[in-house]
């Protein structure tokens, strides 16, 4: 049977040129990079170009810091904890300022740093189902909001936030701004030094690199209390011994992911549309969030009379793999948050399917989809007491 | 537990064959027409439960020959996911050739148990066993319009939880004859709140009428209240015995001292009893934040001997140690 990967936002496949990049430095190049000896020292200009990659892949000045860490959820909690340590706790500035759609990771952090004192609010969205930069200017605190936190685009729904706009108004008002780039990177242009955040969180496994690594971009002249308290590591800023290989792979797979931007902005985006106007085609289907404003690879679509875990259920008998919201999520059987946050018909709120794609996805998977996509809906219609 | 909690995900891998292959290939999808229950001499009946806001909706047919009460074929519809769709399918296999009020006694634990491949492995995992009882709800809403009557007058019992269908008079009799005190117990004992776990607190899947932990609170209390009448009611309290004398002491203790120090972060034991010239002398132990509290040698000290003088004797003397 075939099988098609479409859940490429939940994690992508390691390009191979990244895997083979990797090799070396679990059984040849393996000194703990601290160490004075020669095995110490042999990954340094290995792991000075991994960094290069990344700084020129995010455009930041060398004078910031991208620090690496285990992965998204340790960078974004590095900088709200750190926030919270540095200026909330003690400060008048004491509120956040965040997103109904972001990922847990965000969102429970805030909400822990909350049941600790700290004021938490969060931002309505537009009818386009994001934030812009007047609903931000409604809500912002110029004397006590100290950390805005938006993410660049919703791992859902695609949808992509005006995230320089954002910036600039939380700035205006005194406040830092992070942004969760996860979904981002690889997808469309991140570009700090243009879009002027404080900090900026990203994933490797999201962009074809390894599983258990991240990044964290901190602004120069910035500085936050780390969450992992320890060795000297990353000139004191993350503790724990560098996860060498995967700093490698995690830095070559940023160059290629800006190397391939221009495909995921035109090829990748002509299969996602395909798929997205056979999905339309069909009765009673719509598709959340308009094109121009999405990430080019993601379709959440709403299938009428079909309950998302059936349809997930159907299509995995056929070998595709996609998903009902975030994979983190699909055990709760809560309705889609994100359907609810956008405001979505609640009838629908249980009929999301996520289709995400990748520059590995080819047409004739695609094709292959679309049947399948057909035959299951057409299935699931007739058991359906709803359609 | 804790090892296999460790790599989520795997809600599919507990599905059993039967609901599976059920969910591939419904058997009884689908609809009985007007037409076809009257060719079997048969009232149709049509029971829908559920909503697709909630997730889950159901519809049952049902030809039913008036007769003999006896169902005489099903279908179904379902907007759900795979273990209400194979649910509803067995529902439906199970109704057919039984009598209205047959099909009434069949609960979503036998639905679940149809389902399994092994008797003593269940058919889906806990957090889908909701999906099953919507399964249970529709049987008695299709008996309700068959019979005319409300579907409340079919439910005799106040139900808890609907995964285990738990009614809040076990949950009741069985804290009260187990000594119960968390609600972890409950469930070990009733399995109650074992599976999709809405009726343990406020804040789960669905609300609830009836939440274990309030039921738990309640009973406690009266427990607690009908000990200290118990104790009351018997003897005077210089006739007593030594250890009666150290349990009626402990009861009020118990019930409306230690609460009062816990609001501090304090408690207090009671070490030893003795019987002194006709005083009845309490010794003492203070713990947690009444160690070394000022009040614990002055104030609250005159406040324990006091309220021990007017709630069981006047001849009591506490005694710090």
């Amino acid at each position: 049977m075939q099988r098609v990967y479409l859940d490429n936002n939940a994690t992508t496949i390691v390009d191979p040129l990244v895997k083979e990049a990797m090799d070396p430095f679990f059984t040849q190049i393996y000194g703990n990079p601290n160490s004075l000896h020669d095995f110490g020292t042999e990954p340094h200009p290995y792991m000075r170009l991994a960094l290069d990659r990344m700084y020129k892949g995010l455009n930041a000045p060398d004078d910031a810091d991208i620090l690496i860490t285990g992965c998204a959820t340790e960078s974004n909690n590095t900088v709200l904890k750190g926030v919270y340590y540095d200026i909330m706790h003690h400060g008048k500035r004491n509120q956040i300022i965040t997103t109904p759609v972001e990922h847990p990771c965000v969102a429970n952090t805030a909400k822990f740093l909350e049941s600790l004192g700290a004021e938490l609010k969060i931002l309505p969205l537009n009818e386009d189902g994001i934030v812009d930069q007047e609903i931000l200017r409604r809500f912002i605190n110029p004397d006590k909001t100290a950390l805005v936190s938006v993410m660049w685009a919703n791992n859902e729904t695609g949808m992509i936030f005006p995230v320089k706009e954002l910036a600039e108004a939380a700035h205006e008002n005194g406040a830092l701004f992070h942004t969760d780039a996860v979904q981002a990177i690889g997808k469309i242009p991140v570009d700090v030094r243009d879009a002027n955040v404080d900090f900026l969180s990203f994933s490797a496994h999201k962009f074809h690199g390894p599983k258990g690594i991240g990044g964290l971009f901190i602004r120069q002249g910035l500085r936050l209390t780390p969450l992992l308290h320890g060795g000297e590591q990353m000139g004191g800023k993350r503790a724990g011994t560098v996860n060498v290989p995967e700093m490698i792979g995690m830095g070559l797979a940023m160059e290629m992911a800006a190397q391939n931007l221009e495909y995921e902005l035109t090829e990748v985006r002509r299969l996602r549309d395909k798929m997205e106007d056979a999905l339309l085609k069909i009765d009673d289907t719509l598709v959340v969030g308009r094109r121009g404003l999405r990430t080019p690879n993601t379709i959440l679509c709403s299938i009428k009379g079909v309950e998302g875990e059936a349809m997930l259920w159907d299509l995995n008998k056929n070998g595709i793999a996609a998903s009902t919201g975030s994979a983190c999520a699909s055990e709760s059987l809560v309705p889609n948050p994100t359907f609810v946050a956008i405001g979505i018909n609640k009838d629908l709120a249980h009929t999301g399917i996520r289709i995400s794609l990748s520059r590995f996805t080819t047409e004739q998977e695609i094709d292959y989809a679309i049947d399948v996509f057909r035959n299951s809906i057409e299935r699931l219609r007739k058991i359906s007491s709803s359609y | 537990m804790a090892k296999n909690d460790l790599i989520g995900g795997a809600l599919w891998e507990q599905y059993s064959d039967k609901v599976s292959s059920r969910m591939d290939e419904p058997k009884f999808r689908g609809e009985i027409t007007e037409e076809q229950a009257k060719a079997l001499g048969a009232k149709l009946i049509v029971a829908d439960w559920g909503a697709e806001a909630c997730g889950d909706a159901v519809r049952l047919f049902w030809a039913v020959d008036p007769k003999t009460n006896t169902i005489l074929d099903a279908r179904f519809k379902s907007f759900g996911c795979g273990t209400a769709i194979a649910s509803s399918d067995m529902i439906a296999e199970m109704c057919i050739g039984k009598t209205v009020d047959e099909a009434i006694a069949i609960t979503n634990i036998d639905v679940e148990h149809a389902l399994r491949d092994d008797p003593n492995s269940p058919a889906i995992p806990p957090q889908k066993m909701h999906c099953s009882v919507m399964a249970y709800d529709v049987i008695k809403k299709a008996a309700s319009l068959y019979k005319g009557v409300d579907i409340s007058t079919l439910e005799e019992e106040e139900i808890v939880c609907e995964c285990a269908r738990v009614s809040l008079r076990t949950i009741r009799d069985v804290i009260r004859i187990n000594d119960l005190k968390t609600v972890e117990e409950i469930t070990n004992f009733t399995k109650a709140g074992a599976f999709c776990k809405s009726c343990i607190r406020p804040g789960g899947h669905e609300k609830r009428k009836y939440y274990l932990v309030d039921i738990l609170k309640d009973v406690r209390k009266e427990m607690e209240k009908e000990k200290m009448a118990e104790v009351s009611e018997t003897k005077e309290f210089k006739s007593m015995t030594i250890v009666q004398r150290l349990k009626k002491i402990e009861t009020v203790l118990e019930a409306e001292i230690k609460p009062i120090l816990a609001q501090d972060g304090g408690s207090m034991e009671v070490v030893d009893i003795k019987e002194e010239e006709g005083n009845t002398i309490v010794y003492i132990h203070y713990l947690g934040a009444c160690q070394g509290c000022p009040g614990a040698t002055a104030g609250t000290l005159m406040a324990i001997q006091q309220f021990l003088n007017e709630k069981v004797d006047a001849s009591i003397l506490v005694e710090p140690v």
